[in-house]
Order: structure tokens, then sequence, then C-alpha cells
């Protein structure tokens, strides 16, 4: 790897992911400017990449006439979030949910329907109705991938993108990508890019110890939040992490949105329930943990009263979708719906707006704070979006690029920025010996849960910034003797970063809020008067790690004081009395 | 600075009888979120180069021989 091959290609819209909201980006530019070069970049293999590598057992947000409108999701979604919603961009994802789902339809994902062909939609949220189950939702990727095909969006695979390009005036100019099994670099110069990159899903370590045994998919190990860190744009409350109730050492969703429905629910070790309502909030994670540390625990999903038919019927939803594996885990435990009860246990934590609210800043047309840079899907800012989130607001995304690019011109870059990077990337490669990636991400990871997973201390988050600068430093031995290492190398720097924000951001905000997500215990309160407001983390002039706040917008949608807590009252009355 | 040889135990095999490689087959190869499949040079078939595994499931499932096989890895069984 010592002659450095780099391609140079011009392009009208970079997407970058080729997961869930990346391919619906490339598909809607397309359909708005079928002329535009549209580039989609992609870590894996777009057939099979992203958190819906093996599709979707239902939406967990879907707004559909007649179960719920855009104005009550947009509050549901302000109330689950304490507030510190930018409820325009919410309301633009309520707007477009029904239109693509009938978009999807017509593409060839399958929905669950009733006897007369209208959709089967389910109640697990607080207040609404909004959970659609896909007995048959394996078949996502498949449908994307022939839109792609259709509409003649050019795919990279294997190219991981490293670093965005900024033209001289700061707008976005392109991006750097590596390829990941012949270290050759590919520079794709672009007057639009679009990050669809998924989760920062590898900050915490699994209980289990084994690094690839995360939540999200591995792949989705936060370099778009670095990436868009780096490119200066302002990264969104990434204190009100991801944390999720889990199917114990699996890591998978055990999972409450599809059984809830069916009659299952979270119990204690007693069989007890112990909260009202498992839509995932951080009151609900704070309930769950306190459940955990209580004695009470473990925490268990229990379908053991559930009918025969029932339990078949949920069998074949779970074990044949998004996470098909998970029937082989339950029988390698001997853990049968009919009769025992499935573990669960709390997860690491990471950024993701798709189940929390911790993502790259973006407004109502997807834009985040620098001049043609998109972000969407569990990446971008809008909160508890999911996947059907990543479809409308990667179309919008997309949409909006397209537009962008009709008034700019290809924008310059500067060639010592791709030299510079291209030193940074290749790095690992020259060195003989050192540090493997492994050994610095399991100790990078385990130190994120060691002092950043909540409850959060002060101290706690001193000591881990002072262990995280000490990885940095040796950064200067790691490693690598191929591509694919070389491609781990560079993940354990996203990851880096992502910990460095993690704990930026969560000392900023001096206050609780989002239940168990930022639980200060040094600040205990919730303080309305200094922190209604997000918090922006961004790259300030001399390259430091900088917090600012941002005001509330004003509501497209007003929430009656008596609402507001409705998400503070989910442990059932019994045990909330005792 | 010495590396140790620290062998694992691989979450996903490959069947070289079922395995139709040599016809030019890379399809695990190819779906693997995370590419850690690649031919083995001893044996010209699929195998698990990394033991960095997600236990998703597209390489058995995609798999046009039924070749491959996926356990969950043994820290998380």
């Amino acid at each position: 790897m010592s002659e450095i091959k780099t391609e140079i290609v011009e392009a009208d819209i970079l997407v970058i992911g080729g997961g869930t909201g990346g391919p619906m980006a490339a598909i809607k530019a397309k359909e708005k400017n079928p002329s535009l070069k549209v580039v989609l970049m992609e870590k894996a293999n777009v057939k099979r990449s992203g958190a819906v590598s093996m599709g979707m057992d239902g939406l967990n947000n879907a707004v559909i006439p007649g179960y719920a409108t855009p104005e009550q999701y947009v509050k549901e979604i302000t109330v689950a979030n304490d507030g510190i919603v930018h409820q325009k961009a919410v309301m633009a994802y309520a707007t477009g949910s029904y239109p693509m789902i009938q978009y999807l339809d017509s593409i060839g994902v399958k929905f669950e329907k009733d006897g007369s062909g209208e959709y089967n939609v389910r109640k697990v949220h607080h207040m609404g109705t909004y959970v659609l189950p896909m007995p048959e939702g394996h078949h996502v990727k498949k449908a994307l991938y022939r839109q792609l095909r259709k509409h003649q969006v050019l795919v990279t695979n294997r190219y991981m993108a490293t670093r965005l390009l900024n033209a001289p005036d700061g707008r976005i100019a392109g991006a750097m990508g590596v390829n990941t099994r012949t270290g050759e670099f590919l520079v794709v110069r672009a007057k639009s890019v679009i990050l669809a990159c998924g989760a920062a899903g590898r900050l915490g370590l699994p209980a289990s110890g084994y690094l690839f045994g995360t939540y999200e998919n591995p792949a989705n190990c936060g370099d778009g939040y670095a990436m868009a860190y780096h490119a200066g744009a302002g990264l969104a409350n990434l204190e009100c992490y991801q944390i999720n109730p889990l199917i114990k050492d699996y890591n998978g969703p055990a999972c409450a949105y599809v059984t809830g429905p069916f009659g299952g629910y979270t119990a204690n070790n007693k069989g007890e329930r112990f909260i009202e309502c498992d839509y995932w909030s951080g009151q609900m994670m704070k309930e769950f943990y306190s459940e955990l540390q209580s004695g009470n625990g473990p925490v268990f999903l229990n379908m053991t009263h559930l009918a025969e038919e029932t339990i078949s019927e949920i069998e074949t939803i779970l074990h044949s979708n998004e996470r098909p594996s998970r029937g082989r885990f339950h029988e390698k435990r001997g853990t049968n719906y009919r009769d025992k009860m499935v573990e669960m246990h709390i997860s690491e934590i990471g950024f993701c707006s798709g189940h929390s609210a911790s993502g790259v800043w973006v407004d109502e047309n997807a834009r985040t704070t620098v001049a043609g840079l998109y972000a969407a899907g569990d990446m971008a800012s809008v909160p508890h979006n999911y996947m059907l989130g990543a479809f409308v607001n990667g179309g919008i995304a997309g949409q909006d690029a397209a537009d962008y690019c009709a008034s700019t011109d290809l924008p310059a870059y500067d060639e010592a920025d791709v030299a510079r990077e291209q030193e940074r990337v290749l790095a690992p490669t020259r060195r003989d010996d050192g540090l493997t990636p492994h050994e610095m991400e399991f100790k990078t990871r385990r130190l994120v849960n060691d002092y950043l997973q909540p409850p959060k201390v002060t101290a706690k988050y001193r000591i881990a910034q002072a262990r995280f600068a000490e990885i940095r430093e040796d950064l200067n031995a790691v490693c690598v003797k191929d591509p694919h290492e070389l491609m781990r190398a560079l993940e354990l720097q996203s990851i880096l970063d992502c910990a460095d924000m993690a704990a930026a951001a969560s000392l900023y905000r001096t206050e609780s809020r989002w239940g168990l997500y930022h639980w200060r215990v040094d600040h205990p309160a919730t303080d309305n008067e200094n922190w209604f407001c997000h918090t922006l983390l961004y790259k300030d002039e001399f390259g430091r790690m900088a917090n600012r706040k941002r005001a509330v917008d004003p509501y497209v949608v007003d929430i009656p004081e008596e609402e507001m807590g409705a998400y503070h009252q989910l442990r059932t009355p019994a045990l909330a009395a005792e | 600075m010495p590396f140790a040889n620290h062998p694992t135990s691989v979450p996903v095999t490959v069947d070289d009888e079922k395995c139709i490689a040599e016809k030019g087959c890379r399809v695990c190869i190819d779906v693997c979120p995370l590419d850690v499949l690649a031919i083995n040079p001893a044996s010209g078939k699929a195998h698990m180069k990394y033991d960095e595994c997600w236990y998703c499931m597209p390489c058995e499932v995609d798999c046009p021989t039924g070749a491959v096989k996926v356990e969950i890895p043994y820290l998380l069984r």
C-alpha cells in the first residue's frame, strides 16, 4: 500500500451511506431532476448495507389518516422529548409519512393490511396509534436496489468516506473515500453532499464484550458524525444518548413494539408490569434502569400468557425480519416464548436520532449548518425518526439538494486538503509495529462504559476526557497490515471523536433531562429557565470542540402545559405508590 | 513490537462441499456489511477471515447453495 492511487470524480450530488435514508435521497433527487449525476458512496454493499440490511419488522411511527394526524404526532414527539424539538422538522416528517408509505408500497415494500386492504395500524405509543407491522418486511433492500438501478444512481461499494471537502468559502465541495479492499482513494467533487451514515452505534461496549455485538449495525460507527464535525457542521443534543432495552447479550430488540399490540409486556422478576408504555423514551429507560437496580431485576419481556396462534405469529414476524438470528439465539438459551420470559438488559450508549435525539443538526429541509451539506436518517437530528423517518427525511434531503444544485457551480477545493487527508488515512499502513485497531477500539469503548454511561457524574466525565486524550496520543502508534484493518483503524478514529463529543456535550448541559439519557447526578433537576434549548457542538475557528445553545423555534403545534408531563407518568399506578 | 497470534472460533462457517466459489460465486463476500468473509487461499472457498460478525445473516440467506451457516458468536451465546 505504498503507492497512492487516486481517482477524481465529479458529480452534482454525492450521497454517503447506502442503507436506508441514503438510497431514498438518491432516488428522490433523480426523480426531481433525472439529468443530475448522483453518486452513492457505500462502505459495504448497498444490496445489504445499513440498519435494515435484513429488512424491518414494522413501522414505529406511521402517521396514517384515520389513526393519527401530523399535529398529534408532532405533539407526541414534543412531549416525549421534554419539549426540545425543532417542530418544523418533525412536522415535515409527519406530513411526509403517509405519502412515503404509499410510495414504498408502490415499489414493493409490504405492510400488514386487514381483509379490506386497509393498513393494520396498532398502538404502542403513550397517546397516539402509529405502529404498522411488516410481517413480510424482509424485502426492503431489494425494493430500494431496484429503484437505484432504475434511476441510474452511480453506486460505489466498499468505499469508506473519510472526510468531507470544504470550498474556500466554507460550503461543501465533496468528499474523500478509501477503498476498504485495495486502499485506493476516490475524491468525489460535488455541489452537494448528503450524509446518511447511520447511528454512532459502536460507542459503548456491549456487556458481552464482543465488539460487534451491538444493537446498531456495527458498520454504523459514527463516521457521519465525525465527518460532519470536521467539516464544521453543528451537532445537536448529543447528550441525549441512545440507550435501549434489549435482549440480554443478543443486543437486539426483544421486541415490545411488535409483541405489545399482541399482549406481550415488559415485566420485572416477579412477572409484574412496572411501566405503562413500552415506547422507547428516556423516561421509560430510567424506569427500566431503576427496576434493574432495585432488586426487582432482571427485566423480561413476557409472552408466556399468550395463545399458541398469537405466539406463532409473533415468531414468524420476529424470526424472519430485521434480526432473524434472534430465533437461533433463543433456541441455544432454551428460551421458548410459550413458557419462558425473555431476559432483557439495558444497552450500551450510542448516538442516534432514530431512537432518541442525538444527531447532526438539520432543519425542516434536512439542511445542516454547512451550505450544501445535508444529513438524514439515524445521524440527523430529527428525533425518534426510525426507518420511516430515514426514508422521509432522506427524500426531503434529495429533493432539496436537487434544487440547490441548480443554483450553484461545482465548488473548488484545496488539493492540499486531499494530500493531508491521504497522509492521515495512510499513516497506520506506514508502520511495521505498534498498536492494533482492535485493542485500541476495545479500550476506548470500555472507557466509554466505565465513565460515560448514565447516571452521568462530572468527576467521571473529566477522567474520561483525560483517558480519551491519552488514546488520541496512541493513534500515532496504530498499525495495520491490510486495507480491511485500515478501515477498522479509521473507524476507531470516528469512535474516539464520538466519545469526546459525548463527553463534551454532556458536560455542557448542566441539568438533567430526557430521563436516563441525560441524568446528571450533579445537576439532578430539569432547569427550563436556562436549558430549554438545543445544544450545538461544533469545531471552532481554532479547531477546538465547542458548544453553544440554540433556541427552540416557536412551535407550530401548541402543547398545553398539562400535557407536557405525559411521558413522566409511565410507572404503573400500583408500583408508583410503593 | 511483536504481535500475538490470538485465535478465536468463528461464528460463520462455510461447507466447502457446497461452496461454489471456484465458479466465480462471491455472493456471501459481496453482501457482508462488515466485509469479514474472503476467499481462503488454501481451499479456494469462502471463509470467515475476521471475527467481526453482526450475526445478521445475509451471507447465509443469499448463498445460492446453502453452504453458509451463521451461529451466534460464542461470547454472546
